[in-house]
């Protein structure tokens, strides 16, 4: 019987002669013929999965692109941006002002003769900002109300920012030295009366302040995100379209069996990228990681179901491939790069975004493995998200079941 | 010359029909872009508003009383948390009630009165170091302030004056929605322009295409205008969005930005067409896309600056037509720069159409023969 169904469901037959076999003296109800048939399923969609080899791509090809730009490519950290200096006060105070830029490491200066040759390097944006000492320099310094401009491109404006907070802080600390030193007027006599207030920074968490420590374990939940809920809703829904997921249901194989078949050979498509980023982050990008590697399988996994859930639902819901993956791109892809908290914080969104971006799984998920890899295992965040997670499963992944069994009836 | 612009039109008539009989995919070119440029509009920021801090003040002093004035005074900061410890601390962290926690020492107020270095403590979770690394700067500068008013307030000696050009307020927002409206066509205009075909043969279709009196630079004239058409469509709807939702302000001229999106969907169509030509079905077509996709987006410099990347990927980033749409958007959006200051971005783009719309056209016929 069930053999007839795994006939049905394929338009390629002659690739599951081996299914057959297992099948013909098996036809017992209850426990054994739900297995049997839910092995001969799976074995179906395995093979189905292998014999296109556009799935392996993004099942597995995916996965490395995606590691290694994210890993090589995509850095938010403002490293040697390039900062013109035009000097028009030549004496050896201006000088000494700008020699504080050159000793940051995330500014290079480079030294131009006239504001005009500075301004057509920022149009060209060869430079990322032009500091300028105008002739007055030392004559207003003198006086105590010296001046020096700073013209930033703000086409990026993080950069830019930050760009903004170095150049300052350069030369506030120039500024500073100078004052202590009894060098500049004004300022200099009180300043010994009251000490001042230092900064003694500690980054927990990230010790090498580099952004690749968050956005690698960030690529877990995108790629999880892809495999479970783009390429499930595409397939699913290719075969709601082609009329074969029917071809199934007149068999005797029920709907959690169909589900079930489905959800296993994907979820091991997942798990395999989600080993390759793991090895990834270990090896290739030595991201730390302080929590458990059994919660993070554990907790991954769960997400893989949401995800999974939600590829199923799409599916079930559009039966159309080009919509279906529309909307899994929209629901799940986009949100989780954009609204997860994956490159931007939610922190600093407005209260209706942010109330998006705690709808979602995907942040949940985000908050967790990040936290799993660079601060430990902390049990209370560990059970709240995944309990969240555990609900957005069963809720998911029970109305995929409900919709396809409306299909049946 | 007539008979081949009517077979042509006619041609797009069945295309656009063909898309927009279904009322899904109505719903689905449309929506989405409008969605998404409200939702990153809002949500692609990476300017610190909100900062949740904890304080842990072992003085107890007016100074320090007054420095954490300072800090509530700037609108960012705001307090989720007094703490009575040091083994406080990592509570409030690891659970992310507070973004950061200030660490007053108890002898804070003795060092200031004896005109010594005052340390403050700053601990910050950098789990997402951007956004600790920004807190960091934002906390330097008020106690950069602060000591100015310490000081008696005469003003400090040396003031850096700070003009940003294009973006004057330095809003990420400002530099992504002209990304936008390159980018969130791009994903449907490639995705349409895969499937046309691979469609077409799923469905059987292509062989009736075959017998028609069409040759195939026709029928591939016939699939790309109406997708063109698409694309421009939805890059006008994140433009208005841009324009006024978000109220950000055009420097440039309509034409010339058009004429840069123009060239860019039509290198997008011969890429989603070349796509469709070696895809066996559907199936296929979206998948190879998505692949296609998703480096195109992240090495665009839409997310993350290509001056960041590596050496070898920012040459790789030379193919990739979206690079060029987003820096021409933002120049012309921003810096109101003339077709003549982007032709270094119009280059790539043209080669990248006479490229990829022959190949097509050229993979068509191979394949039909």
């Amino acid at each position: 019987m069930s053999k007839a169904g795994t006939e049905a469901g394929s338009k390629e037959p002659t690739a599951y002669k081996s299914g057959k076999a297992d099948n013909g003296h098996e036809r017992h109800k209850g426990i054994r013929g739900f297995r049997s048939r839910l092995i001969s399923l799976t074995r179906k969609e395995i093979r189905q999965l292998l014999r296109d080899r556009s799935n392996l791509v993004i099942g597995i090809g995916l996965p490395l692109v995606l590691i290694l730009i994210f890993g090589y490519g995509l850095s938010l950290d403002v490293r040697n941006a390039t900062v013109a200096v035009v000097l028009e006060d030549p004496s050896p105070m201006a000088a000494d002002v700008i020699a504080g830029l050159e000793l940051s490491a995330y500014i290079s200066p480079v030294v131009v003769t006239s504001m005009h040759d500075a301004q057509r390097l920022m149009l060209a944006r060869e430079v990322d900002a032009i500091v300028q000492v105008q002739s007055d320099f030392s004559r207003r310094l003198t006086a105590g109300n010296a001046q020096v401009q700073l013209l930033l491109h703000g086409s990026d404006a993080s950069r830019a920012l930050i760009i903004r907070s170095y150049v300052s802080g350069a030369l506030g600390q120039w500024a500073q030295r100078q004052s202590d030193q009894g060098m500049v007027a004004g300022a200099g006599v009180d300043s010994t009366a009251s000490g001042s207030v230092t900064l003694i920074q500690r980054m927990w968490f990230n010790a090498a302040n580099t952004s690749t420590w968050y956005l690698v374990p960030g690529l877990i939940v995108l790629i999880m995100t892809l495999v479970g809920a783009f390429l499930t809703a595409m397939v699913m829904a290719r075969e709601w379209e082609r009329g074969t997921l029917e071809a199934l249901f007149v068999s005797p194989v029920r709907p959690n069996e169909i589900l079930l078949a489905k959800i296993i050979p994907y979820f091991m498509v997942g798990m395999l990228g989600l080993g390759m980023c793991l090895l990834a982050a270990r090896f290739l990008f030595e991201v730390p990681m302080y929590g458990s590697l059994l919660i993070v399988l554990g907790s991954s996994m769960l997400y893989l179901l949401v995800a999974l859930g939600l590829g199923l639902l799409i599916s079930s819901v559009t039966r159309n491939q080009f919509l279906a993956s529309q909307l899994a791109l929209i629901t799940s892809f986009m949100p989780a790069l954009m609204l997860s908290g994956f490159f931007f914080d939610l922190r600093n969104v407005p209260t209706a975004i942010h109330l998006i971006g705690n709808a979602l799984p995907a942040t949940y998920f985000m908050e967790l493995i990040r936290t799993l890899f660079l601060a430990g295992d902390i049990w209370p965040l560990i059970f709240k998200n995944c309990a969240i997670l555990a609900g957005y499963a069963v809720v998911l992944l029970g109305l995929a079941r409900v919709v396809t069994r409306k299909k049946l009836d | 010359m007539l008979d081949f612009l009517h077979r042509i039109v006619s041609l797009c008539r069945k295309e656009l029909l063909a898309i927009f009989k279904d009322p899904a995919n109505r719903v689905i070119l449309v929506v989405p872009s409008l969605i998404e440029s409200f939702l990153f509009g809002y949500a692609a920021t990476y300017d610190l508003t909100n900062v949740p801090y904890a304080l842990l003040d072992q003085s107890h002093g007016s100074a320090s009383t007054e420095l954490i004035a300072h800090l509530d005074g700037t609108g960012v900061f705001h307090r989720v948390a007094m703490l009575r410890t040091q083994s406080d601390i990592a509570g409030v962290i690891d659970s992310g009630d507070a973004l950061i926690v200030i660490q007053i020492g108890p002898r804070f107020e003795q060092q200031l009165n004896a005109g010594e270095s005052a340390p403050v403590q700053l601990i910050l979770d950098a789990r997402n170091s951007n956004t600790a690394g920004s807190a960091a700067i934002y906390v330097g500068a008020v106690i950069d302030s602060f000591n100015a008013t310490l000081r008696g307030g005469t003003g400090p000696p040396l003031t850096v004056e700070s003009r940003a050009w294009y973006n004057p307020n330095l809003e990420t927002r400002w530099n992504l929605l002209p990304g936008l409206i390159a980018a969130l066509s791009m994903i449907q205009t490639l995705m349409l322009s895969a499937l046309s075909v691979a469609r077409e043969r799923e469905n059987g279709t292509f062989d009736q295409l075959l017998v028609t009196p069409f040759s195939p630079t026709e029928v591939m004239i016939g699939k790309a205008i109406p997708i063109i058409m698409i694309g421009l469509t939805q890059s006008t709807i994140v433009l208005l969005v841009a324009l006024f939702w978000f109220n950000i302000p055009m420097a440039g001229s309509l034409v010339t930005l058009y004429a840069g999106l123009g060239l860019f969907t039509i290198a997008s169509v011969g890429m989603g067409l070349s796509i469709s030509a070696v895809s066996a079905n559907m199936q296929q077509a979206m998948l190879y896309t998505f692949m296609l996709i998703m480096p195109l987006i992240l090495l665009s410099g839409l997310t993350t600056p290509v001056r960041n990347m590596p050496q070898f990927l920012q040459t790789a980033t030379l193919i990739n037509p979206l690079r060029f749409a987003i820096d021409l958007a933002q120049r012309v959006y921003l810096e109101g720069v003339g077709l003549l200051t982007v032709v270094h971005d119009l280059i790539p783009l043209l080669v990248i159409s006479a490229i990829t719309l022959p190949l097509s056209a050229w993979l068509f016929r191979n394949r039909l023969l």
